[in-house]
C-alpha cells in the first residue's frame, strides 16, 4: 500500500518520500562529520506498524541517487514485526493483521512493544 | 571502508521539536488537539460545528494545514477565531517543525485551546508528533468499514474518533457497531462519538470531553 497525496498541480508526494528525506538528511550530516564522501550501504530498520512499504522506500531513495554521496549506495531494509505485550498476563507475542488481542488470555489491553521502529542501524562508506 | 553505527531514529529531529512544542503548550496552559482524517471525511465541517459549540465559553485558535489552498482557513476564519495557515507545499502531513514558528502568531494569553487541522491523510500524519496533547480522528461512515484495519496506526495513536456523517447511515453499508468494535480492538481506550456535522447532531458528549481536557490542562499546574 502506498499513499499518494496529490496536490492541485498534480504533483505527488508519498509517505515514504518524506521518511526518506529524513533518512537522507541524517546521513548527509553524519557523513560530513565523519569525512565520508561516498556511501555504499545503508541499513534501515522499519517496523511494520509505521505503514512504510519497503518497495516504496526503495523507490523514494532513487530520488536521492543523483546526489554524489548516494550514487552507489545500496539501501537494505530490515522489517520488524508488530509485537504486543498483554497488560494482564504479561505475555509477549507477534500481532498479525493488527489484531490487538492477547492470544493467551484474550485480554484487550495490549501494549505495543514492537513495530514502530524506524531508524538507521548503520551505514558504510569511504 | 568505514562502517558507522548510528541507531538514529529517522524522526529524531521531529521528536525534539515536538517536545519543545509540548513544553510550550504546558507553560501556556493551552490544550493542543491534532485533528486528523482522510480527505472528504467532513473534518472542516466538524471543526466548524465544534467552534460554534464552544463560542463564548472557550477561546480557541486554529492551525490549518493544507497542501496548497487557503479555502479551509477562510472557512474557519469566518467564525471569528484566529487562524494560522500552513501550506505544506506538497507534503502530505504537518510536522513539529512547521508548527513551531506558527505558534508565534497567536496571543496565547488569550487562548484555552489550540486545534491543529492536519492534512487529509490517514497514514503520514500518524507518524509525526506535533507536540499535541491529544489526537482526534474524523472518520465518516461513507468511507467503509475497513478503514481502521487498513490504517491502524492513526487509530492506535488517537484518543478520540468522531464518527461523522451518521445521517447518511441508511445509504451506506457501514455497520456502525462493527466499526466501533474494530476501533476498540485496535485501541480499547478510544473515546468514540457518533456525530453528524451536517445536521449538527451528537456534538454534546464530544464538546464535554473537550471542555474537560481543557480544564485538566489549566488546573494541572495548580494542583499539588
Ligand atoms: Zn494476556
Amino acid at each position: 500500500m502506498m499513499v499518494v497525496c496529490e496536490d492541485l498541480e498534480g504533483r505527488k508526494q508519498m509517505h515514504e518520500l518524506s521518511l526518506m528525506e529524513n533518512v537522507v538528511q541524517i546521513l548527509r550530516t553524519n557523513a560530513a562529520e565523519n569525512g565520508i564522501k561516498k556511501i555504499t550501504r545503508i541499513q534501515l530498520v522499519v517496523g511494520k506498524m509505521t505503514m512504510a512499504v519497503p518497495d516504496a522506500l526503495q523507490f523514494a531513495f532513487e530520488v536521492f541517487k543523483e546526489e554524489k554521496l548516494f550514487k552507489d549506495a545500496v539501501l537494505e531494509i530490515k522489517e520488524e514485526p508488530v509485537r504486543g505485550e498483554c497488560k494482564e498476563c504479561r505475555q509477549t507475542f507477534e500481532i498479525k493483521d493488527f489484531e490487538f488481542l492477547c492470544p493467551f488470555c484474550s485480554g484487550p489491553q495490549v501494549k505495543l512493544v514492537g513495530g514502530r521502529e524506524l531508524y538507521i542501524e548503520f551505514y558504510e562508506g569511504d | 571502508m568505514v562502517k558507522v553505527r548510528l541507531a538514529t531514529p529517522v524522526l529524531q529531529k521531529n521528536e525534539e521539536v515536538a517536545r519543545e512544542n509540548r513544553t510550550f503548550f504546558q507553560k501556556q496552559e493551552v490544550f493542543a488537539l491534532n485533528l486528523m482524517s482522510s480527505p472528504g471525511s467532513g473534518k472542516t465541517s466538524t471543526l466548524e460545528r465544534t467552534i460554534e459549540h464552544l463560542a463564548g465559553s472557550l477561546n480557541l485558535g486554529v492551525i490549518e494545514g493544507d497542501i496548497y489552498t487557503t479555502r479551509d482557513a477562510e472557512r474557519i476564519e469566518s467564525h471569528g477565531v484566529p487562524v494560522v495557515q500552513i501550506n505544506t507545499a506538497g507534503a502530505c502531513h504537518l510536522d513539529a517543525r512547521m508548527i513551531k514558528p506558527a505558534l508565534e502568531d497567536f496571543d496565547f494569553g488569550k487562548l484555552d485551546l489550540l486545534i491543529i487541522e492536519n492534512v487529509g491523510n490517514l497514514v503520514c500524519p500518524a507518524e509525526f508528533d506535533l507536540g499535541e496533547d491529544a489526537r482526534a480522528v474524523v472518520l465518516s461512515v461513507t468511507e467503509g468499514n475497513d478503514k481502521p484495519m487498513k490504517y491502524p496506526l492513526i487509530f492506535r495513536q488517537a484518543q478520540v474518533v468522531l464518527i461523522n456523517k451518521t445521517d447518511l447511515l441508511p445509504y451506506t453499508d457501514c455497520d456502525l457497531d462493527l466499526l466501533e468494535k474494530d476501533l476498540k480492538s485496535i485501541n480499547p481506550d478510544l473515546n468514540l462519538f457518533r456525530i453528524s456535522a451536517r445536521e449538527n447532531k451528537g456534538f454534546t458528549p464530544w464538546i464535554a470531553w473537550l471542555r474537560e481536557q481543557v480544564k485538566i490542562k489549566k488546573y494541572a499546574r495548580e494542583s499539588p
